[in-house]
């Protein structure tokens, strides 16, 4: 009785709460501190992005497949980039190389595919009203929003936007007299990435907090989609390491700026012997790479768990060992701070503490490869659905074994002496981190599309848009480990300057090009889908892929607040599907055991006198908080 | 060409898959009710592009492997080379099984397991003793490979031995320079980097005698065979990095943080030239670390020849002293005797007059350079 009277009265209170908060369109949209809205601008941000990350490499991949290509074609966008001879200026080459890298890595690959997924499905998987803070999260984008702009605008200037590569070492960077990436565009990138990481920490909090505090009646961390527990991991990694970057940065811009010593020593430039002693340019490499590789694993351990939740809805199976799932993400997370010299073998540090780093690497290949074996494992004796979601996380798994592999190799120190910044890495990093990461943002966007707009995107289009997708990177980078095996090192403007690189490999590379430019091609068809389904897709189901957990229970458009009236109570955990003599092949998590008795697993029918208690509870229902 | 048509013929096989689900569905609306249809045909469609992406990626993986393997880790001339090649091949087959075996089962199982009407999946969620295996499995191997790894790296890192032949190398932008410890004391002067200037380019700190007979060379850098060479790396300006492809050695220079790598080469350039039958070949060295404009292009060239014939080439070399003797002017007076030997005789008597000194010691270059100063 109690508890009908509390529902009509948060029903009472909701409307009310409707009422007295009409949004104007600024508030609705664009200052918005609604996360579904966010995780919106999060996702469009990240897609203009991608667009233009992915045509600054279509720009120097065009350099590097046809060296004697004329490219006066692009004078109207780079202008005197492009020399009188129709020549790519080297300078702007590194700026591209560097802009490609930056903007996919955190614009792209940390804001668009965690802000979007982390600020979209944490409060509705969990069964919260909103974020822990609407405003935190809104000044989160703002940020990023700013970053962007600062970004932005940095590739405009007449010395061009930062090129001393994604990792930007000092001293090139430090130093404005050794390259012209190094004058304005760098101060103008550490402004944005300094901008960028107090985005990433207002998120970042954000998901903690809303994942400890606001899940609803019944959501233990034992009943968490994997998607939550991996944006959990994810933000909590990003809290750790962000603040290091930004040390990094900071210190570097006092070197830029204010004449200390930190990355500086020794240096004789520009004809004269500058007055810095002391510094160490391994310092910056240590900080950068405690950000650098636990980063690797912001971008990808979201994609990881969208693609176990997804994987295991298409394929009507539960995801195979859950619990080893998390295990493994866990371990993946620990280990991931605890590996980063491994990008630096051969920079002069201590041997000994390489021989210690080799070690901690290799260790991550176990819980990496015990995720890969589960995926193929909950496949097995499935009955698989191939929804575009689905047929990109499979592609995920593909690309992440194909391209985690190498890193066997690439983690091994003593065969990384020769393979260490050729394109083997490039290979290796793209496979693994960045064609998977992309996978899940795009599965992701596939497959909670009709959560988010209400509107179902063209399957058919899907289809040929992964499968185009898929053989197109599988070409770009598959043939990237060939050259890295001939030794081909990266970043460099054309291959013409050395005899063991001189005749070798042109047809390749002009290979790759056309890939890249093929893939880049088709990701077209996904905005035209994207963009026309927003407006004129097919009105989606309440449930369109028979999936367990919340987000398919708050209504198609979910409003202010996600659920009218009470937020569902979670009895089991998500990954109840094809359950033995159940009538249907899916149980959503917000069934109660005791509706289900002709399924239920023996310890699970001792669970039912529970439910009452879970249903009492009344966890942090924003809406029934006095205010 | 084989690339383009290759290119094509998989754009033209997506295009085909198109057409043959957009005309599966016009004819199976007439009959079939729409929302079965759509897991239906399309479902089977997917299904088998699985299995056909799995058996053209492996011949396509196999063929373009063959084809590209002539340029594969060009032929190492040095033993620990030889060692981490092996390692690497090594490596490469173990994971080259696992590649195709976890591959094949992905996109077999989602080839067999497709959707079909009644069907219901396994429920299936654990299996302890399955998970056991794949997590000891990969754990031994990895054991292994570290193992082996391990070793290899602890010996290329090893001091160099004492009888190493030490030569240094100078990274700035855009060149090497390689400085030799001289023919006279075989040990290399003191730097400092608030010394260089145009001529004195790697900063040799003259009140060191060790200097006077140390000399330099930014085109080729001159190595004896079959004798442990210890490189001695530094930078001037940003960083770089030390890459000699063929002997297996990559080591970063550093601005302030001199850093080391210590092989042994074991095939002189004729050597190589006889075996690869290329009377054109050359050993390289590269930077592969990004250090600006010209970074692709810092080349120096490394010439490998038996002890006695670089032996004579460094005694034919003239100390950096001896070509710019109004350095001469910052040896310590109680060194000056030491020095004279490295010097023209007359620069000693009139050290002010150093436009005399070179004409006399008859060094085109230097007049050329010593006038305009």
């Amino acid at each position: 009785m109690a508890t009908v009277a509390q529902n009509t009265a948060t029903l009472a209170h909701v409307e009310e709460h409707e009422h007295h908060e009409p949004h104007s369109f600024w508030r609705k949209y664009i200052f918005s501190e609604d996360h579904k809205t966010i995780a919106k601008q999060y996702l469009i941000s990240g897609i203009f992005w991608s667009v233009v990350g992915i045509s600054l490499s279509v720009m120097f991949r065009l350099q590097l497949g046809f060296p004697d290509m004329k490219l006066s074609f692009l004078r109207p966008i780079l202008g005197s980039w492009i020399d009188e001879t129709g020549k790519l200026d080297p300078d702007f080459y590194l700026a591209l190389v560097t802009m490609h890298g930056t903007i996919m890595v955190f614009f792209v690959l940390t804001a668009g595919l965690s802000g979007t997924f982390s600020n979209f499905l944490i409060p509705l998987q969990v069964g919260a009203r909103d974020m822990a803070s609407g405003f935190l999260n809104m000044l989160s984008y703002w940020f990023f929003f700013l970053a962007s702009v600062v970004m932005f605008v940095s590739l405009f200037f007449e010395t061009g936007p930062a090129a001393g590569g994604w990792v930007v070492y000092p001293p090139l960077s430090a130093l404005p007299q050794a390259h012209k990436g190094s004058e304005a565009g760098m101060t103008y990138w550490l402004v944005s990435m300094a901008l960028f990481i107090v985005s990433q920490l207002l998120g970042g909090i954000n998901y903690i907090t809303t994942v400890i505090n606001l899940r609803t009646r019944g959501m233990s961390f034992s009943k968490l989609p994997l998607t939550v527990w991996a944006f959990f991991l994810t933000a909590v990694l990003g809290l750790i390491s962000f603040p290091v970057l930004l040390s990094a940065a900071l210190l570097l811009i006092f070197d830029r700026s204010f004449g200390t010593s930190f990355y500086l020593s020794e240096i004789f430039i520009g004809g004269e012997a500058l007055p810095n002693v002391g510094g160490s340019p391994i310092l910056f490499q240590h900080l950068f790479w405690f950000l650098g590789h636990p980063e690797v694993y912001i971008v990808l351990l979201p994609a990881l768990g969208m693609t176990s939740e997804i994987i295991a809805t298409n394929a009507r199976k539960p995801i195979f060992g859950y619990r080893a799932m998390i295990a493994s993400m866990m371990g993946i997370a620990f280990l991931a701070f605890i590996v980063w010299a491994h990008h630096m073998f051969v920079t002069g540090m201590n041997p000994f503490l390489g021989s210690i780093f080799m070690f901690l690497t290799l260790i991550i290949a176990v819980p990496s490869a015990v995720k890969a074996f589960n995926y193929i494992t909950t496949l097995w004796r499935g009955n698989i659905r191939f929804t575009p979601a689905m047929l990109f996380s499979i592609g995920l798994v593909s690309f992440f074994i194909s391209g985690g592999l190498t890193g066997l190799i690439l983690g091994n120190s003593a065969l990384d002496i020769q393979l260490h910044d050729t394109y083997f890495v490039v290979a290796h990093f793209h496979l693994v981190m960045g064609a998977a990461s992309a996978f899940g943002l795009l599965a992701g966007v596939y497959h909670w599309f009709p959560k988010m707009f209400g509107r179902m995107m063209n399957d058919k289009l899907g289809y040929i848009h992964f499968w185009l997708t898929f053989i197109g990177i599988y070409l770009v980078f598959f043939p990237m480990h060939y050259i890295g095996i001939a030794g081909f090192p990266r970043r460099y403007y054309a291959f013409t300057s050395y005899d063991f690189t001189k005749h070798i490999f042109s047809d390749m590379n002009s290979f790759i090009s056309v890939a890249a430019i093929f893939t880049f091609a088709a990701q077209w068809i996904f905005v035209w889908n994207f963009v026309y389904s927003i407006f004129k897709g097919r009105k989606a189901p309440q449930n369109p892929w028979k999936s367990n957990t919340l987000e398919w229970t708050a209504p198609i458009n979910p409003g202010h607040g996600n659920w009218p009236g009470e937020i569902p109570a979670v009895y089991r955990w998500p990954y109840d599907y094809s359950k033995p003599g159940a009538k249907d092949d899916f149980i959503p998590q917000n069934v109660p055991y005791s509706q289900t008795p002709e399924s239920n697993l023996p310890h699970e029918n001792e669970l039912i006198p529970l439910e009452k208690e879970i249903e009492a509870q009344n966890l942090n229902d924003q809406f029934k908080q006095p205010h | 060409m084989v690339y383009i048509i290759a290119l094509l013929s998989v754009i033209f096989l997506g295009l085909a898959a198109l057409v043959v689900s957009r005309m599966a569905a016009v004819v199976k609306n007439v009959n079939g009710p729409v929302d079965e249809e759509r897991i239906g045909l399309s479902n089977r469609i997917n299904g088998a592009l699985f299995l056909i992406f799995l058996v053209f990626g492996l011949v396509g993986v196999v063929w373009s492997f063959a084809h590209a393997s002539n340029y594969f880790l060009p032929e190492a001339s040095s033993p620990h080379g030889r060692r981490t090649d092996f390692l690497f091949w090594l490596s490469m087959g173990i994971i080259t099984v696992a590649f195709f075996i976890t591959n094949a089962l992905l996109f077999v199982f989602s080839f067999r397991y497709q959707y079909r009407p009644g069907r219901k999946a396994s429920y299936y969620p654990e299996n302890h003793k399955l998970e056991l295996i794949w997590t000891v499995i990969p754990a031994i191997v990895m054991a292994l490979l570290v193992f082996t790894g391990w070793r290899a790296w602890r010996d290329i890192m090893s001091e160099a031995p004492a009888d190493a032949q030490v030569v240094e190398l100078v990274g700035k932008q855009f060149n090497w320079i390689a400085r030799y410890p001289g023919v006279d004391d075989n040990k290399l002067g003191a730097y400092n980097y608030k010394l260089i200037d145009n001529n004195n380019d790697t900063g040799i700190d003259f009140s060191d005698p060790a200097s006077f007979d140390d000399f330099t060379s930014t085109t080729e850098l001159h190595i004896p065979v079959n004798k442990p060479v210890l490189l001695k790396i530094r930078a001037r300006d940003v960083l770089h990095s030390v890459f000699i492809p063929h002997m297996r050695v990559k080591m970063d220079a550093v601005p302030g943080m001199p850093t080391r790598f210590w092989f042994i080469a074991d095939k002189t350039t004729d050597q190589m030239r006889n075996e690869l039958g290329n009377q054109d070949f050359g050993y390289e060295i590269a930077c592969t670390e990004v250090c600006g404009r010209g970074h692709f292009s810092m080349r120096i060239r490394l010439i490998v020849e038996d002890e006695e014939s670089w032996k004579k080439w460094c005694a034919e070399q003239k100390p950096l002293l001896t070509s710019y003797p109004e350095y001469a002017s910052r040896i310590p007076e109680n060194l000056k005797a030491k020095a004279a030997k490295y010097l023209p005789a007359v620069e000693t008597a009139t050290p002010s007059d150093s436009t005399t000194a070179s004409t006399q010691q008859g060094g085109g270059v230097s007049v050329a350079t010593t006038s305009l100063r």
